[in-house]
């Protein structure tokens, strides 16, 4: 077995902190950590880019469109804060699998990306589902097994689906999806639509089979797909390094013959910036882009998982340091982008919706015993709600990014 | 009608159905200008272009993947694994996992057909041989098509096609060039779901499917020398199953044999025996008798492969233990 410093650390033996340039401050967006190493070597063949963000630079987006960004990541933070209440109130049927920290990555990239694309969500990308057009109301109902959420209490969280609106949802079974969105672009090509497609996966995820099919095929027959590796330093319990060697997932991407972009995903902007370059690319016939987005799960894998396997004041490092709320929110205000009370007013109106929400979810049921049978193969009957019921649409100003 | 190959058959299934449905494409492993390891899909790279006629790496995973997602958006693909062996690659999950429950969790149907050769007799060893029918039978959303005729071959192939579900079509490949049968050039379909009586008998039936029909129609003919009259149930179709036929030949003969090429354990024998055993027990003079492969890998030496297929003795020796019962 492989012996990494959180190992030999389970097993009482003291060692120096892995990546200790996590302790360094962000400055401006500046990469954490152990990449820079990389960076450089890569620099000299790889097309890739890294996003330092100044204060000034805000991705191209007009001011209707920044506040769109940060109305996502206040309500995707604020509707997992309820899911967790719930969660404790017994109302959940199983876990709450939280984004805390890492929701820049889930609602930037899902910005870069347009009504119609195909999206493929991962338990952690709440946020990509509510910036895709998804309704809050609809996760809280997926949460509590209603009938009347996506799927109709058949199945969890993210895991909903139409491709008439472009929502993918995943499998448990990770990496699976790669292939089937490759698939899914297969058909808009022949189709002859004007169609894009994002998958997320984690890091953990970055290592099996599955994705390393599906990202192949679609490089080989140059799809329009853009993978987000959403590199949170931990899969559950294990850490990025027991993944990869040294952790380098822009190593292990690059291996695909893809462009790869190695941004900084608590940026929002970035974030954005990346995908939509990606989506370009992938839609003028160049085929699939990998972005590893950097960034950390400040929760544990659900609430279950009280992270006994991380370092002391990790955590609050982050958290104090690198909160991609906390980033935005300075960011559009030195920049003069909006100013203390119009941010309020959208905390404001987003608390009021998601109040709303919540007590119309809880007030509803699961689904009827008796429609269990139903719908193995097409027998005529639905059970499970038109997407109308669940899908808003993506964000006004997403269209003219 | 002309005289035509099991092979040919599915070749002109695929045809007339890329013909008749512009959703229709296929996708595999040098299938294009190889024309697939058993020249199923011969000339349809020129016929329809390399749009239509997707090679792939070898990457099973990728091959029912990508049909899974394209059959998710509206497309009908047909994917090809070059030996239905394959299909443990990583392929398993996208049909179990993707394909058989994307209608059920989400109400996104998923009408893709893989297909492939199945079925030993070919000296292909442990992994060029199988009968993996089970692994899919006993997973709920997909239908399990096994056909033994030209005939069936192109029916069958077309309803899997135009069926709304993830269907696996599974070609036992010692029949590809050894039968023939009068096929229609013109468009027909035989319907999912409805086995057919190869043999009328009302001493015994056997119910068999695939390959094993030829078998157990050779020694139902054994048999009648001898004064037996012994029905032939070809099965068609494992899901759905037609229980209305398993059930009637039971109450009809009385006597039961279920035939098959697959291993013993966990095979569909087990399954049929409880159906016959819950709908009509009181009507048997005898028990259900299975005359199965025993429960080893498929061996490469002719002679060790000879005995792990069921032959017409076996099925000869077991039949005088029932018909006399």
């Amino acid at each position: 077995m492989l012996l990494t410093p959180r190992h030999i650390k389970a097993s009482g033996t003291k060692t120096p902190a892995p990546n200790k340039d996590h302790d360094k401050k962000a400055k401006g967006g500046e990469l954490y950590g152990h990449y820079a190493a990389n960076r450089r070597l890569l620099d000299k063949g790889a097309k890739y880019f890294v996003q330092k963000r100044k204060f000034s630079a805000d991705a191209g987006l007009n001011n209707e469109q920044l506040l769109e960004l940060y109305r996502l990541l206040f309500e995707t933070r604020r509707l997992e804060e309820h899911l967790v209440a719930l969660y404790r109130q017994t109302q959940v049927v199983g876990g709450v699998y939280r984004s805390l920290g890492q929701e820049a990555t889930a609602v930037g990239c899902a910005y870069g990306m347009r009504d119609g694309d195909y999206l493929q969500p991962l338990i952690r990308d709440l946020g990509a589902t509510l910036t895709h057009g998804v309704m809050p109301l609809a996760m809280l109902r997926q949460y509590m097994a209603k009938g009347t959420g996506p799927s109709g209490g058949r199945d969890l969280n993210t895991h909903f689906s139409d491709p008439n609106v472009g929502i993918l949802g995943p499998v448990s079974m990770l990496g699976a999806m790669v292939p089937v969105l490759s698939g899914c672009l297969l058909a808009s090509r022949f189709k002859g639509e004007d169609k894009a497609g994002l998958v997320f996966i984690g890091d953990g995820g970055s290592s099996t089979g599955a994705f390393y099919e599906g990202l192949n095929f679609a490089a080989v027959q140059k799809l329009p797909l853009v993978v987000v590796i959403e590199s949170n330093h931990y899969a559950y319990s294990t850490p990025t390094t027991t993944q990869v060697p040294d952790g380098n997932l822009v190593r292990r991407a690059y291996g695909f013959g893809v462009d790869v972009s190695h941004v900084d995903g608590n940026d929002v902007l970035a974030c954005f910036e990346a995908t939509k370059l990606a989506r370009e690319r992938g839609l003028a016939g160049e085929g699939p882009t990998v972005i590893v987005a950097e960034t950390y799960r400040r929760k544990g894998h659900a609430e279950h998982d009280n992270q006994a396997y991380v370092e002391d004041n990790e955590i609050e490092a982050w958290a104090k340091e690198n909160d991609p709320v906390d980033r935005y929110v300075e960011f559009l205000s030195k920049g003069k982008h909006a100013n203390a009370k119009v941010l309020e007013q959208i905390r404001n109106e987003v608390e009021a919706e998601l109040d709303a929400a919540r007590e119309q979810a809880v007030a509803e049921s699961q689904p009827e015993p008796e429609t269990h049978l139903q719908a193995v193969f097409d027998d005529g009957t639905k059970p499970w709600p038109h997407y109308e019921s669940w899908w808003r649409g993506g964000p006004t100003h997403r269209e003219d990014s | 009608m002309p005289e035509t190959t099991f092979l040919e058959a599915v070749n002109s299934a695929l045809k007339e159905e890329m013909h008749a449905d512009e959703r229709v494409f296929l996708i595999g492993e040098d299938i294009g200008a190889y024309g697939g390891a058993f020249k199923v899909t011969a000339g349809m790279l020129d016929e329809f272009g390399p749009e239509r006629i997707i090679d792939t790496p070898i990457a099973e995973a990728a091959v029912i993947g990508a049909a899974a997602g394209a059959a998710m958006c509206g497309m009908r693909p047909v994917a090809e694994l070059q030996f239905i062996d394959f299909i443990s690659c990583g392929g398993f999950d996208q049909l179990v996992t993707v394909a058989a429950k994307s209608r059920f969790r989400n109400g996104v149907p998923c009408p893709l057909v893989v297909r492939g050769p199945a079925g030993g007799g070919g000296r292909g060893g442990p992994f060029h041989s199988a009968c993996p029918e089970m692994w899919f039978v006993s997973t709920p959303g997909i239908k399990v098509v096994f056909p033994a005729t030209a005939y069936d071959a192109k029916g069958l192939l077309k309803s899997a096609i135009r069926d709304p579900d993830p269907v696996l079509f599974l070609e036992h490949k010692f029949l590809y060039r050894r039968i023939k049968d009068e096929v229609p050039n013109e468009d027909y379909v035989v319907p999912l779901g409805q086995a057919l009586e190869r043999r009328a008998g009302d001493d015994m039936a056997i119910i068999t499917y695939g390959a094993m029909v030829h078998t157990a129609l050779e020694a139902a003919e054994e048999l009648a020398k001898n004064g037996h009259n012994v029905r032939v149930i070809d099965l068609r179709t494992l899901v759905p199953l037609d229980e209305e036929t398993i059930i009637k030949a039971a109450m009809e003969t009385s006597k039961v044999m279920i035939v098959h090429e697959d291993t013993r354990r966990g095979g569909l024998a087990g399954e049929i025996a409880a159906v016959i055993n819950e709908n009509a027990f009181d009507y048997l003079d005898g028990p259900i008798l299975r005359v199965t492969a025993p429960d080893t890998p498929v061996p490469y030496a002719p002679t060790l492969e000879d005995a792990f297929l069921p032959q017409v003795s076996d099925i000869i020796t077991k039949a005088n233990e029932l018909l006399h019962y």
